[in-house]
């Protein structure tokens, strides 16, 4: 590594005129997209690959990324789904033993564009004052031009309105069988694996594998479908469950989906995360709203109201619930969790129906374990339902 | 859950003085935790034994106890205050340990004290090697192979299965004293017999060593509710086998994928549920194998302890601080986090910058000692630097560190492979210059796959190195017309000017003025816990070279304090304590204040001490920048040390307003001719002496002035390189080892003064009037150093005439030097005359020890007189001489460096102090001797050994002894004299004469009380070596002065007229009587 060679050749703008000159990594490209920072100071592949970032640009705020490579293990999605990555150091050498390649080629390979070497605190700091806005970053050599590039940015599409979903989401039904990750010798043991296989369809908005992964550790049999799936091909697998999973973008426009998960909610016990919390929310006929510049990172206060106790969660969106517009709906649904930062909902569960969502990331990965427990509430419900007991997620949730 | 109603008063335990292991950190967590308590409407009473903590101001807590921390004065303490609760946690192993005792020996259940933070089991379970590794199964965690043993021949019966090199770790004791890593078969029984001297339970553990893998720490906390946080993972960039305090680590951790991380933020959550820490922070110690990643628990601390003090400096999130709100019942959700004031303290801080902590040695005091580094800690301070990038970070701690590096210099070894082999040796074997060596390897090429199979350091840390020595190398051939545009770069990668300079052989001024003229300063960001996302209160700001600066200084009238950098020998927490007086006398004065400090370790860095804070090198460049952002309309250098004062010079010709006492009377108080021409033209007395810029004329000195010399280079803290030299020889290899020493300097030779009376005063001075802080007469005489000595606050020997006499010369040093603000001067009395030995005018030492017998806070005082106050103003205007006697007594770190003499001598050893209070002399002397940790006997036998000019003097204090019922033993020379004296005496041989000699009657236990006097001439001092080390190693009292044992003698006599008794700070100073 040469300090002279670390010459300027990427830039980064915002639409509102700021310019970042840095250096490039990743392929050598131009995007745009929604400028978000996360908070995780580990996790850079497992981010990378969850498709909740599509049509955005992720900044780092952790300054030292790539440290460790990247490996098969802790992919998250079939693919990399973000615009581009910022981070203030990128190490393309690694050094850990799972590591098999580098974040560098893995970006490359994906052709995502990444920037580092600029100020991200200031870049941070900017999207925390102004709110998420639109930006670019360009590592082709021919599209260095300042002003072309914020013009660029201007025109860029938001994510408002935009149906992401559409473009992460699986093309055919599969079965996913993995379990979690199994770990390292002298971590603490994990729990048992329910023996009853309860079957579960998992609409998947973007969904990350880990979430598959707790289900099938959570004894669930594990089919994932396409996100439009309408709600009779989804009941025609004869489900115990369904579950709606996290994803990009704006949940109010993601087409096609709000009728087949108010049909399905009607008839089978329903658990979501992220997007999927949020679609819940849409399909009983609440708002949800775009928030100054979300949650993004590991190391959210998310506190159980039940038990008082609090979660450190991984988080990861950029809209909320509005709950009040759900109770307007006429729907009895109760807030179980909220972010003590900022008060924002975060879980819902229906008072009357075995339904229940949180807005956090109960799977991590990255992210602490602290609200696994969901999976085991999750499972415990259905395990209710199909014995026959009329439970709501609201009883589940407060431990009855 | 709201505060708990059902106590009103907790009762705190300090730390006690600072020792390797123990240090400043716990002035900050247990000041953090009497404020928290007082702010919740606690009443809060305090004990600790070290008079240099902002702890023990009488401000800080309700009742403030400078006591002995024995079961005996917390018995009468609880009688007296009547607690409810203790909290042991913040107060490092040694408020744990006596906690323990406390609570074992049922004195908590007889007053109705309850254990807050930690509940004794937990204690237990953490503590006990045994315990902790059962309870480790039970969660299904790993520990190390190993087995607990209590003897020599049980220990044998684990290593048999568990394999050399084993681990040996006492049990119950801090910095892992008396622990080691053995190597070899042959040595494995003296090691673990040195073990189970040391744990305080003769107990230890022989482990199986995991020499080479991944360390980590977790900082922990828990509420009662069950919610846990992890505050900050840490990373040792050293691997397993080196003390985590001798460690450099860094934060957060860097080599750990997510996955891994979890797994061990599970593990340890499962650990402080196991354990049952109730409330509060703990840390967690883990190493990972860096082949498969396999976890193993080393060590946890039910307790905030020094990896917390780090962990809150690199976070902001106030570990103590919050570990006492949870003792008293709140919840993390409902304590708030005071820097972003919105959000609650129940969520884990993300960090935007990188951390480095180095360690920071003093091996150059003990020269005997063995720097390699074990699983013992030997280092005696630190510091930490923040920058965006490891690279940034690291290159910031080193020039943090004050020992003569700017960066990564090349170390001077011949590029032969004989000089390689010596690289690779400094690699191989973990000692405090490896990290220099690592870069020299690099840039000679070796791999960095090499570095890792010999040092198993992380390839992630040496890559950086790597990247380092190559940029050191391209800059190094930069050519003149090109050096500007990668200057940015290069500071960007935590080049100082300094080091850029000596790459291209221009000045550091020369650099700074390139770099400003091409524009390039830093930038400063805020320490938020939050990386950014939320807004931040707090200005606790570091430097880098980025595009937007977060300074954002205010047009507030405002003062700098510039800090005393790590802790060393020589210079410590006391130089803190200053600062943070200062700082809370000029914010209270309505000035805003600016501290700017490295030093993790201190109250002066807490982010709520001062108004704004700055953690960055205390270099000249670094603190210049800081005054270009902040253009203060005053620093203040003489508080913090040598460390500012250093600075003083270059900092006022670069245009910065310096307040007090002006830079120039500080060079003419160093400045040994201008020093004598003063004192000639004041009519004062000093030894005969000379400056010698070369060896001969230091020799000729020597023989002009006679023997025996004092020789010392200038400008020197610490007594760094002092010696007393006894004849020419001696004085010729002193000249090549001291001009190496301090090369820009030359050496002071003055005739020394055998044994007269040494005298230290402080005293405040405006410029129109003096008035003295306090009068410390030493117990040793003169040739020990002053910080070394046991000093008495006032003097328990000094007849009215000298003692006028050294008030009158310290007026007219004062007036004459133009001293604004305080000045220490250091004299000799020596058959009635009095002698300058030194002035300094600055703050000394001493001026907590003074400001606590005296009641007044001479810090603070002078602050105000630098802003502008007259004493008068202040109603400071007299000499405040106590009714009671105040002891100072040193403490040593020689249990730590086996092998190394203890005797006194010129050069300062000890680490930390401790005051006793008492109505008389002996009882004060007998009070802090306990402290020290060497309670004197009440009777038994006393053996004797002094050189013959002691004799004269010793038959009196032997006498008082023997009258006391004590047994002498003594060898043949002093038994004579004392069987002159009407003494009965048991002769005993000397140890050249043969066994039983000396060093066997102590080692079988026949002695309670040892006075070893010898003549400081290498054979006299090495004839008695075995018997002073033999007494540290049996922990028998010793004293190796004539004037200790006097003292001693008059302690002991005290001690059995009448029971120690206690009383508090508060009382003691509002003059009530008795005790």
């Amino acid at each position: 590594m040469s300090l002279l060679r670390r010459a300027v050749s990427a830039r980064m703008v915002l639409c509102d005129g700021t310019v970042f000159r840095g250096q490039a990594f990743g392929a050598p490209a131009l995007c745009s997209g929604e400028v978000v920072f996360n908070t995780s100071m580990t996790g850079y592949q497992e981010i990378c690959t969850d498709p909740s970032y599509a049509g955005q640009i992720v900044t780092m705020t952790y300054t030292q990324i790539g440290n460790v490579g990247v490996n098969p293990d802790d992919e998250e999605s079939r693919g990399l789904f973000l615009e581009g990555f910022v981070v203030k150091e990128l190490f393309r050498e690694t050094s850990n033993w799972r590591s098999r390649g580098s974040l560098d080629a893995a970006l490359e390979t994906a052709g995502v564009p990444g920037i580092e070497g600029i100020d991200t605190r200031a870049l941070v700091r900017r999207i925390r004052s102004g709110g998420a806005q639109i930006g670019v970053i360009s590592t082709d050599p021919d599209l260095q031009d300042e002003s072309e590039l914020v013009d660029r940015a201007r025109a860029a599409p938001g994510l408002d309105g935009v149906d992401w979903v559409d473009r992460v989401t699986c093309r055919e039904p599969y079965r996913f069988r993995e379990g979690t990750w199994p770990g390292i010798a002298g971590q603490v043991p994990r729990g048992a694996k329910p023996g009853v296989p309860l079957k579960v369809v998992v609409y998947d908005f973007g969904v990350k594998r880990n979430i598959l992964r707790q289900l099938v550790d959570h004894g669930f049999d594990v089919t994932v479908v396409p996100a439009t799936t309408p709600a009779a091909e989804a009941l025609a697998l004869a489900p115990d469950a369904i579950f709606l999973s996290n994803g990009p973008g704006d949940p109010a426009a993601v087409d096609g989906v709000r009728e087949n998960v108010r049909e399905l909610a009607a008839k089978l016990p329903l658990f979501g995360i992220c997007l999927g919390h949020q679609i819940l929310g849409l399909a009983l006929g609440g708002k949800t709203q775009k928030m100054k510049f979300g949650h993004h990172g590991g190391n959210q206060p998310g506190q159980d109201l039940a038990t008082k106790k609090v979660a450190i969660c991984a988080e990861n969106h950029g809209y909320a619930v509005d709950a009040e517009s759900l109770r307007a709906a006429g729907e009895a649904v109760e807030v179980t969790h909220c972010n003590l930062n900022e008060g924002t909902v975060e879980g819902l569960a229906h008072a009357a129906r075995p339904l229940f969502s949180v807005q956090y990331h109960p799977e991590a990965s990255p992210g602490p374990h602290d609200a696994s427990y969901l999976f085991g509430r999750f499972r415990n419900m259905v395990e209710r339902v199909v014995a026959g007991e009329a439970v709501s997620g609201a009883q589940v949730a407060r431990g009855e | 859950m709201p505060r708990r109603d059902d106590i009103e008063t907790i009762f705190v335990i300090g730390s006690g003085p600072i020792v390797i292991g123990q240090a400043c950190e716990f002035d900050y967590s247990g000041t953090q935790a009497c404020k928290a308590l007082r702010e919740e409407g606690y009443r809060v009473v305090l004990l600790n034994s070290n008079p240099a903590t902002i702890m023990t101001d009488p401000e800080t807590a309700d009742r403030t106890y400078i006591e002995p921390m024995t079961l005996e004065t917390v018995e009468k303490i609880l009688i007296e205050e009547k607690p409810d609760a203790l909290l042991p946690t913040i107060g490092g192993q040694t408020a744990l340990n006596l906690a323990v005792e406390l609570a074992e020996a049922g004195i908590l259940e007889r007053y109705g004290v309850e254990l807050i933070g930690a509940n004794l089991e937990a204690i237990r379970k953490a503590e006990d090697r045994n315990e902790f590794r059962k309870a480790m199964e039970r969660i299904g965690l790993r520990v190390p192979a190993s087995g607990v043993a209590e003897t020599v021949e049980e220990a044998r019966a684990i290593v048999a299965s568990t394999g050399i090199p084993a681990i040996i770790r006492p049990s119950f004791t801090l910095g892992g004293t008396g622990g080691s890593v053995c190597w070899r078969d042959e040595d494995f029984d003296e090691l673990v017999a040195w073990a189970l001297q040391q744990s305080p339970q003769h107990q230890c553990l022989i482990e199986q060593s995991l020499i080479g893998w991944k360390e980590y720490e977790l900082e922990v906390m828990r509420d009662k509710a069950d919610n846990v946080v992890i505050v900050c993972p840490i990373e040792n960039f050293d691997a397993m086998g080196v003390h985590t305090g001798d460690s450099i680590t860094v934060a957060p951790a860097q080599t750990l994928s997510d996955r891994e991380y979890q797994e061990m933020r599970d593990a340890a959550i499962a650990i402080m549920r196991e354990i049952g820490v109730d409330t509060g922070g703990s840390n967690v110690q883990f190493g990972v194998d860096p082949v498969d990643g396999t976890l193993v628990v080393i060590e946890m601390n039910p307790r905030v302890s020094r990896s917390s003090a780090l962990a809150s400096k690199a976070t902001g999130f106030p570990i103590a601080k919050i570990a006492a709100k949870l003792a008293v019942g709140y919840t993390l959700d409902e304590v708030r986090n005071d820097i972003t004031r919105e959000t609650p303290a129940s969520f884990e801080p993300s960090i935007d910058y990188v951390v480095t902590k180095i360690p920071r040695f003093t091996f150059e005091k003990f020269p005997s000692a063995d720097t390699e580094l074990t699983t013992q800690m030997k280092s005696v301070g630190e510091v930490m630097a923040i920058g965006r990038t490891f690279k940034e970070s690291l290159q910031k701690a080193i020039r943090s560190l004050e020992i003569g590096h700017a960066g990564l210099e090349a170390p001077s070894l011949p590029r032969t492979p004989e000089g390689d082999a010596q690289l690779f040796e400094s690699i191989d074997t973990p000692r405090p210059g490896r990290l220099w060596a690592l870069v020299e390897a690099l840039r000679r090429g070796f791999s960095v796959d090499e570095l890792h199979r010999r040092s198993h350091i992380d390839r992630w840390f040496l890559r950086n190195l790597r990247d380092l020595a190559e940029a050191e190398v391209e800059i190094a051939s930069t050519p003149e017309v090109s050096r500007d545009a990668i200057l940015l770069e290069a500071k960007r990668w935590g080049f100082s000017d300094q080091r850029l300079g000596q790459l291209w052989g221009e000045t550091e001024d020369a650099v700074r003025a390139r770099r400003h003229a091409a524009g390039i300063r830093p930038v400063y960001k805020r320490v938020v816990t939050c990386a950014a996302e939320f807004e931040a209160f707090t200005p606790y700001l570091y430097s880098t070279y980025e595009t937007e600066c977060e300074a954002e200084p205010t047009d507030r009238r405002k003062i700098m304090i510039l800090g005393g950098g790590p802790n060393r020998i020589g210079q410590g927490i006391e130089f803190d304590y200053c600062c943070v007086h200062a700082v809370f006398a000029l914010r209270e004065a309505g000035f805003e204040t600016i501290m700017v400090n490295c030093n993790p370790e201190t109250v002066s860095t807490d982010y709520d001490t001062s108004d704004r804070l700055y953690f960055e090198p205390l270099t000249l460049e670094d603190v210049l920048e800081i005054v270009h952002v902040e253009k203060p309309e005053g620093v203040i250098v003489q508080l913090g040390g040598q460390t500012p004062l250093k600075l003083a010079v270059a900092l006022e010709r670069a245009g910065v307003p310096i307040i007090g006492t002006p830079p120039d009377a500080i060079d003419r108080a160093e400045d040994r001719e201008r020093f004598d021409a003063m004192l000639e033209s004041l009519a004062l007395r000093r030894p005969p002496g000379a400056v010698a810029r070369s060896p001969e004329e230091a020799e000729a000195v020597a023989a002009r002035i006679g023997y025996p010399v004092l020789l010392r280079p200038s400008y020197v803290l610490g007594g760094r390189a002092m010696q007393i030299v006894h004849g020419v020889a001696d004085l010729r290899d002193y000249m090549r080892f001291a001009v190496k020493a301090s090369p820009e300097h030359p050496v002071l030779v003055d005739r020394f003064l055998a044994d007269a009376t040494e005298v230290d005063v402080d005293a405040l001075c405006d410029g129109t009037r003096v008035v003295i802080g306090g009068i410390m007469e030493h117990i040793e005489q003169a040739g020990v150093h002053s910080g070394d000595s046991a000093c008495s606050l006032p003097p328990y020997s000094l007849g009215p005439e000298v003692i006028e006499e050294i008030l009158v010369a310290t007026r007219r040093m004062a007036l004459e030097l133009g001293v604004i603000g305080l000045m220490n001067v250091q004299y000799a009395v020596k058959e009635g005359e009095l002698y300058v030995i030194e002035v300094n005018p600055r703050a000394s030492r001493t001026v907590p020890f003074v400001s606590k017998a005296i009641g007044k806070p001479l810090a603070k005082l002078a602050a105000l007189v630098m802003a502008g106050k007259s004493l008068d103003e202040l109603g400071f205007c007299e000499e405040i001489v106590p009714e009671y006697f105040s002891v100072k007594e040193a403490v040593f770190p020689f249990v730590k460096f086996p092998g190394v003499d203890t005797l006194l001598g010129p050069e300062m050893k000890s680490t930390g102090e401790v005051m006793g209070i008492d109505s008389d002399f002996g009882r004060a002397f007998a009070k802090a001797q306990i402290q020290a940790g060497n309670p004197l006997p009440e009777s038994g036998c006393v053996l004797v050994s002094t050189r013959q000019s002691d004799r004269p003097g010793l038959a009196e204090a032997v006498g008082r002894l023997v009258g006391e019922g004590f047994r002498v033993m003594a060898t043949p020379g002093t038994a004579d004299s004392l069987e002159a004296a009407g003494i009965e005496v048991e002769v005993v041989n000397r140890v050249r004469d043969g066994s039983p000699h000396t060093v066997d009657a102590i080692a079988s236990g026949r002695v309670d009380l040892v006075i070893n006097t010898v003549d400081h001439d290498p054979e006299s001092v090495k004839a008695s070596f075995e018997i002073r080390r033999v007494a540290l190693q049996r922990g028998v009292p010793y004293c190796t002065t004539l004037a200790a044992a006097q003292a001693s003698a008059a302690a002991i006599v005290a001690q059995r007229r009448r029971s120690i008794g206690v009383r508090s700070l508060q009382e003691i100073h509002a003059g009530v009587s008795g005790s």
